[in-house]
């Protein structure tokens, strides 16, 4: 197992605070280590309580999509007349991304603890956490954590139960997840209705991310305004943030920042930089969906929900992928198109067919058979995939597609124009 | 390993029901214990075959075809034997760009699988380039069986054929 690196002076440490350190994976290492407080706390609490303290502190889903938590677990029916479910999307799955992975080998507890809080907050006596079925090495670590958290009884009357996912990206779309949970095909659902209406087996739902659940306890015991002013920039956007630092940097890995931090500086100085002898080319900021950033963009950048949109992309899951000038563009974009043809659950057609015929011309060109027109038949395509399908798997493919034509387009029309040696055969 | 369907056993007896029947109480019906049962088949037999999907389907109340629709939706699930070592490696972008296909092509060198996804004449080893392991800052990882191994490169590969052969 790979040891973190130790914390740089510019991060802020909260959630990775105790990531290298195997004593922390324990139930009584961590309960050394305050955990469990804030759980024991917050069932002295009324579940409407701990929902207004979350909403108060700004929390927003560390997923991809940056929905208020608070506001969120405030969906869920006050008046409880069937079970309440919460499920927790521990499927990571988007390139670039590996910070759950990370907060569930190193503190377990962490997450089981924010879990609880979560179900004591929305009333639901079951949490269902869907680890996705490569993370062998997390699961078992998840399953010895709950093992001796339940024997020492923490949890009160909620219980907590793992369940392994088996290879579907798209199992991480909450509606996915939850058909998943039900032994369905990883299909997503048509919204509405909602999960807080009818989500799983029907019943009011809940659905967070790990890391999300990971900062709840934090919360808990220092409290909202304490957590509010973990901000450099934007307001709407608080705390801390757990960053994956992937591809062509000196050193990989996961940091923690607070919201609003310099794109440039978590990758010029927390990263290490760039190989020696390389510059930067570009960067997609949130995990493979969301459109890649050229590196005037990149070093523009400030990393929260607001700051990541003004420079023409989204923060995402924070998974920040790396290119540098050896980066073939145009490859890399032909393999993010793979991924999500791969991983279409091939509902609807603009998605089965659109992620399909969008790899097949992007190895067309890559072949050395690229057309003139392929570059405007491929934003054809992409404006058909978009905003147009029951999940957004089909805008995540489309997304690297048209900001790659548009801010790498020379790469393409190399290619075309038999400039570039073909890399692939047709 | 040289499996067929005609050597069917039953997986659901003894101590495996049992395991089933635990599972079965985590959930509010019988549905919802289906990936796990899968689970279960492909520990106990390597892979799943039509045989056993039956099986499952009666175990839970649901259909065969029920069962297959879901077994085929998951790449995770072996629906014909595999080598003894089932070996994943990340080629998606992030760990591409480090690397990761010089990776699969040191495996199959060295391990006498042709392609990826073939298994090696021996019956040891089969090699699959699969999309996003979740651990792109350890480019490349490999998931040798149920042993996440990262930071593989092409010189380390040997170290990695040699431990498991």
């Amino acid at each position: 197992m790979g040891f973190p690196h130790p914390p740089h002076p510019k991060e802020t440490v909260l959630l990775s605070q105790y990531f290298g350190d195997p004593e922390a994976r324990s139930h009584k290492g961590w309960v050394k280590r305050g955990g469990y407080e804030a759980l024991a706390q917050a069932l002295k609490m009324q579940a409407g309580e701990v929902v207004e303290v979350v909403k108060e502190s700004g929390l927003r889903g560390r997923g991809g999509a940056g929905f208020p938590t608070g506001l969120k677990w405030s969906f869920m029916p006050k008046e409880k007349k069937k079970p309440h479910y919460l499920c927790v999307n521990a499927d990571e799955s988007e390139p670039g991304t590996f910070k759950d992975r990370e907060i569930m080998r190193w503190t377990p507890h962490a997450l089981l603890e924010g879990t609880a809080i979560a179900a004591h907050a929305i009333q639901a006596e079951i949490a269902y956490i869907y680890i996705r079925g490569e993370f062998t090495e997390p699961w078992t670590i998840m399953e010895k954590a709950l093992a001796e958290a339940n024997a020492a009884g923490v949890f009160g009357k909620i219980r907590i139960v793992l369940h392994r996912g088996a290879g579907a990206y798209i199992c991480g779309e909450e509606t996915a997840l939850m058909n998943s949970i039900e032994g369905k095909r990883g299909n997503p659902r048509i919204k509405p209705p909602f999960p807080a209406a009818a989500g799983l087996f029907g019943m009011p739902t809940t659905i967070n991310n790990v890391e999300t659940l990971a900062a709840v306890p934090h919360i808990l015991k220092r409290g909202a305004t304490w957590y509010k002013g973990l901000c450099l920039s934007n307001p709407k956007s608080t705390g801390t943030k757990l960053f994956s630092v992937c591809g062509h940097v000196q050193r990989p890995g996961n940091y923690e920042v607070t919201m609003g931090f310099p794109l440039k500086d978590l990758l010029y100085e927390l990263s290490g930089g760039m190989r020696s002898g390389r510059t930067l080319k570009a960067c997609i900021p949130g995990g493979s969906s969301v459109p890649i950033l050229s590196r005037e963009e990149t070093e523009r950048t400030l990393l929260d929900y607001e700051g990541v949109v003004a420079q023409g992309s989204m923060l995402g899951s924070g998974g920040v992928i790396v290119f540098d000038d050896s980066a073939d563009m145009v490859y890399q974009i032909m393999r993010l198109a793979r991924f999500y043809a791969h991983e279409s659950c091939a509902q609807c057609t603009q998605c089965r067919e659109g992620t399909a015929w969008t790899t097949k011309i992007l190895e067309r060109i890559l072949a050395g058979q690229g057309k003139t027109q392929d570059l405007d038949l491929l934003l054809d395509l992409s404006e058909n995939m978009t905003g147009k399908t029951i999940c957004v798997l089909s805008d995540s493919c489309a997304a690297p597609v048209v900001s790659g034509i548009k801010k790498f387009k020379n790469e393409f029309e190399d290619y075309i124009a038999g400039k570039r040696k073909p890399v692939m055969v047709a | 390993m040289t499996m067929t369907t005609e050597e069917y056993r039953a997986v659901f007896t003894d101590k495996v029901l049992g395991e089933l029947q635990e599972i079965l109480s985590r959930y509010p019906n019988k549905q919802a214990a289906l990936l796990p049962a899968l689970w279960l088949v492909q520990r106990e037999r390597g892979w799943i075959s039509d045989r056993n999907m039956v099986e499952v389907a009666e175990v839970l109340g649901v259909t065969p075809a029920y069962v297959k629709g879901v077994v085929t939706f998951y790449t995770m699930y072996h629906q014909h034997p595999v080598g003894d070592n089932f070996v994943q490696v990340c080629t998606t972008s992030p760990c591409n760009i480090c690397g990761a296909e010089s990776v699969v092509k040191a495996l199959l060198e060295q391990t006498g699988a042709k392609d990826p996804g073939a298994t090696s004449p021996d019956g040891r080893w089969t090699i699959v380039e699969v999309e996003c392991l979740g651990a792109c800052g350890f480019a490349t990882p490999v998931l040798v069986n149920d042993d996440f191994i990262e930071n593989v490169t092409p010189e380390r590969v040997p170290e990695i054929v040699k431990k498991y052969r």
